[in-house]
């Protein structure tokens, strides 16, 4: 869509920058105006991480640049980022400027890739696409540039799998989400190249890609790009599963994919599933005379504003888990029309009793608009509780509706992250937590 | 004066209008004397960090004035800061007791077809958007990198849109690569707002601007004393405030690098007299100040009395933390003005102050006078700062500065600089709220917050025991300007 965008909640392809940070020792090298590192942290991104923030190095256009070209100026910043900053893998993405006038990015560039140093290239400009269509570029340039020429064998690993899941930073808890799929993973017997953050290994498990004997998308369309790229390069099947994992249901049914698809041994993810979800439940049914029985009001209907495997993942998991119903679902992340029909049969199919659920499904990243349909519709139940999965821009709406907001979408702002993650047995756990700490922390 | 001249839409950029550099290793007195004598020169750099751009001074100036809508005419990576200004918008309205509301900032999110086709038209679009969503007394349009180099007639939309709408459609020229100087973009929103919502004065009233972001009404008290009353602009001031502002008795600025565009547009345009003193930073810098706004109030008697007072109340307080912070060695990282004001602070508080890496350098100011210098001051009054840098926001070169001078203290303004002082164990202090420390209760505020932040040492060191450095060990034995282009012969 291309229209115009009140109340963003992602940024634009420059903001892909974001995903080289979160690689161990990356350096993120912006090709880019002077302003543009700042914007994209200031939407997705608490802190500067390793390289990132003010540490990241730019060429910080200015008017000369834009009317000559900005080549020789890229290649000394880059050699000097060498010099100067301690990474293992740098990755140059060019922003507006860049693109428009017509830098030579793969000239600069190759020649330093000609010297074996360990970057890539993304050519980008902002105006391109938004920062999830660019993730999947980024991911397939690191592929192609870096990881294809010093990747160090060819042969294929038995139950090593690379995951392409959350997107960090855009993902606000892209962190704990990975661990948490990481662990589950890990849990029926897989070694997992989980490929960002502190449970990578860093570029050494980037090197492995090839090795994996598949690969795993999670996500209705982020991810598969790079997936399908893999099929092609590596003859690396994958699969793909369509939201994030949250709580046991959905944790249960992606280790059973994940297993077939891997060909494990069936009683041991079995084994392992029924041993998660006993924890699971009894703590589940530790709080559920509080559900059943708190006369104060809970939510009983969930609104979101939200990315497309959020939305559903959360649908899916409060519908069946914890009785709160999904009205109309708002999905702001620019999902391309192609996937969008993939992404309404989810939702139809979202009872685990196969009843089909009519829930509206609205796709429009202008938010300022889906908020004022949603306050619209929200007056169809004043009698009901309302829960929004939403980010910081709600927060009015939310007082407004006198609503509980769980904030899952950047910006975030109103809260702080390090890795709390809703994915997995415990994610799960922790979203109703959090949750109905919001709940009853309305109460006086 | 020929700098402020509002028949050209766009502001005339820092770098021509003041001569502002980027780039300096030396003293403050030799800064200062470069700066008299025209002789200061620029620098370029072979290697660069993330900066910011003037499009976020200007839209953190012109997206709080309470009435409005903005546009950023702009791919929509550009609307990164609308979230990070609707937070500071919210939480400043529940200060100010103003109705909870949120800020209606709108992107024209400028895509690929846009670059070749041209955006106008969704530009007229989203002004017609904004106008039906939030009904605004004003509109402004801020422009990008994309919009400006696509060449878009903006400034037509505009002016359409204005008589179509009736109210007020400006536009606001700040394309990231227009100026080098970030700050450059609080003059674009000054003369965004002199251009297209000032209006001439129609009668004089016994209001003094106070040209700020959205800092603590601490002029409420001052100017009440001297028969006047404090008008904060721009944040938060309404539209119908803004045009009248050319009836205003003085303007006053809490910091110059933000501010003086606007000072001197009032003062040439419709002569609203300037303050030009330093700011009203420490208990010397408060008393100059003061006396300065007496002398234009006609109201001297009063200065010296607020004068008198604040000595007796304050002093005796300030002067016993003084005491625990003698001896000790600080440094300054921070915008330009500000960062002198608080070499002038600290100085006053009993520090040495043994350095300073500053954004940015205004040789002078558009109303051209040099009381205003604020660094001059601070060098008169209490000697030279031996390592003064203007290292552009360089997050490099100030750790090696850092590394190198050893200090005891680090006072920063500004965010993204913090973590460097806390990475090598050194106490460091950055204060969001400008005028927290203005006057002589700012003096004494500054002390104790410094304490507190000496104090908290324990998380300091553990902190810097467990952090990472992204900095080779070749960088870290480099000067620090050794990127300025053989300008290096300062570093020490």
């Amino acid at each position: 869509m291309s229209q115009a965008i009140e109340q963003p909640r992602f940024t634009c392809a420059l903001g892909s920058y974001q995903s080289a940070v979160a690689i161990k020792k990356g350096v993120p090298i912006l090709h880019s105006g002077p302003g543009c590192g700042g914007q994209v942290n200031r939407i997705i991104g608490q802190g500067e991480g390793y390289a990132g923030g003010s540490t990241a190095p730019c060429t910080n256009a200015e008017e000369q640049d834009v009317v000559f070209g900005g080549e020789k100026k890229l290649r000394s910043v880059v050699e000097n980022a060498f010099k100067v900053i301690d990474g293992e893998l740098f990755v140059v993405v060019t922003g507006c400027t860049a693109a428009i006038t017509g830098d030579d990015v793969a000239a600069v560039i190759g020649e330093f890739q000609e010297e074996d140093k360990p970057i890539v290239y993304v050519e980008e400009g902002g105006f391109k696409s938004n920062n999830y269509a660019a993730h999947d570029r980024l991911l397939n340039a690191i592929i192609d540039q870096y990881v294809d020429k010093f990747h160090e064998s060819d042969e294929k690993v038995e139950g090593l799998v690379n995951v392409f899941a959350s997107i960090p930073y855009q993902d606000p808890y892209w962190s704990g989400n990975l661990e948490g799929i990481k662990k589950v993973l890990t849990d029926i017997g897989l070694k997992v190249n989980i490929l960002f953050g502190g449970e990578s290994e860093g570029v050494s498990e980037w090197k492995t890609i090839p090795n994996a004997q598949f690969n795993i998308a999670i996500g209705p369309w982020v991810g598969l790009k790079a997936a399908k790229h893999l099929k092609v390069k590596y003859q690396q099947p994958f699969l793909q599963f369509p939201y994030l994992p949250i709580g046991a249901i959905e944790t249960s049914r992606f280790l059973r994919e994940v297993g077939e698809f891997a060909g494990l041994d069936k009683d041991k993810v079995e084994e392992y599933i029924e041993r998660e979800e006993a924890k699971y439940y009894e703590h589940i049914e530790k709080m559920a005379s509080f559900m059943l029985e708190f006369r104060y009001g809970i939510p009983r209907r969930v609104y979101s504003i939200a990315d497309s495997s959020y939305s559903l993942g959360f649908s899916k998991f409060l519908l069946n888990e914890l009785g709160i119903i999904p009205g109309t679902q708002f999905i702001v992340d620019d999902i391309p029309e192609k996937y969008q029909q993939y992404v309404l049969e989810q939702f139809e199919n979202i009872s685990e009793l196969g009843n089909k659920r009519d829930i509206e499904v609205v796709f429009d990243p202008d938010a300022g608009n889906s908020q004022r349909k949603l306050e619209e519709d929200a007056k169809n139940y004043e009698d009901k509780r309302i829960l929004i999965l939403g980010s910081a821009w709600d927060k009015n709406l939310a007082s407004k509706l006198n609503a509980d907001l769980l904030i899952v979408s950047p910006p975030v702002q109103y809260r702080l992250i390090m890795n709390c993650g809703y994915t997995g047995y415990e994610g799960g756990l922790r979203a109703i937590e959090d949750i109905y700490d919001r709940v009853l922390a309305t109460y006086r | 004066m020929p700098s402020i001249n509002l028949a050209e839409p766009s502001v005339m950029i820092r770098e021509k209008r003041l001569g502002t550099i980027n780039a300096f290793t030396g003293t403050a007195a030799e800064i200062v004397q470069q700066s008299q004598d025209g002789t200061l020169r620029d620098a370029k750099r072979k290697f660069s960090q993330c900066l910011g751009c003037n499009a976020q001074q200007a839209f953190c100036q012109l997206a709080m004035i309470k009435d409005v809508a903005v546009i950023n005419h702009a791919p929509i990576g550009c609307a990164g800061e609308f979230s990070d200004f609707n937070f500071t918008y919210r939480i400043e309205q529940d200060k100010r007791d103003l109705p909870e509301d949120i800020g209606r900032y709108f992107s024209t999110n400028i895509q690929e077809k846009d670059t070749v086709f041209g955006a106008t038209k969704k530009l007229e679009e989203t002004i017609k958007l904004a106008y039906e969503r939030v009904n605004p007394k004003a509109i402004f349009i801020t422009t990008s990198c994309a919009s400006g180099i696509i060449g878009e007639d903006i400034e037509s939309v505009a002016d359409k849109a204005t008589e179509e709408l009736g109210i007020p459609v400006v536009t606001c020229s700040c394309e990231g690569f227009r100026s080098k100087v970030w700050t450059t973009g609080f003059d674009a929103a000054y003369h965004t707002v002199l251009r297209g919502i000032v209006k001439p004065p129609e009668k004089k009233t016994n209001k003094i601007n106070v040209v700020n972001f959205w800092g603590s009404h601490v002029f409420d008290e001052i100017f009440e004393r001297f028969g006047y009353e404090a008008q904060y602009i721009m944040p938060f001031a309404s539209i119908e405030e803004l045009e009248h502002v050319s009836e205003a008795a003085a303007t006053v600025h809490i910091c110059p690098s933000l501010s003086t565009y606007m000072g001197a547009g009032l003062s040439q345009l419709y002569g609203v007299p300037e303050i030009t003193a330093p700011p009203a930073y420490g208990i010397d810098g408060t008393d100059g100040w003061l006396r300065a706004l007496g002398k234009v109030l006609g109201k001297e008697e009063i200065a010296e009395e607020i004068i008198r007072e604040g000595h007796e109340k304050y002093v005796p307080q300030i002067e016993k933390l003084k005491e625990r912070f003698k001896g000790k060695k600080a440094y300054v990282t921070a915008g330009a003005a500000h960062g002198q004001a608080l070499i002038h602070l600290l100085n006053e508080l009993g520090f040495e102050v043994i350095g300073a890496s500053v954004f940015h350098h205004d040789p002078i100011y558009d109303s051209e006078d040099r009381e205003l210098d604020v660094l001059a001051h601070a060098v008169n009054t209490y000697g030279d700062v031996k390592d003064y840098r203007v290292c552009n926001k360089q997050s490099c070169e100030l750790v090696n500065a850092l590394i190198r001078s050893k200090p005891d203290f680090i006072m920063a303004r500004h965010g993204g600089m913090t973590l460097w002082g806390a990475k090598l164990g050194i106490p460091t202090l950055l204060i969001g709220d400008e005028q927290f420390g203005i006057g002589y209760q700012g003096a004494l505020n500054y002390a104790r917050r410094i304490d507190e932040t000496l104090d908290s040492i324990e998380f300091i060191k553990n902190f810097s025991k467990h952090s990472s450095n992204p900095y080779t060990e070749w960088w870290l034995t480099q000067e620090p300007g050794y990127f300025q282009g053989g300008r290096s012969g300062g570093c020490r």
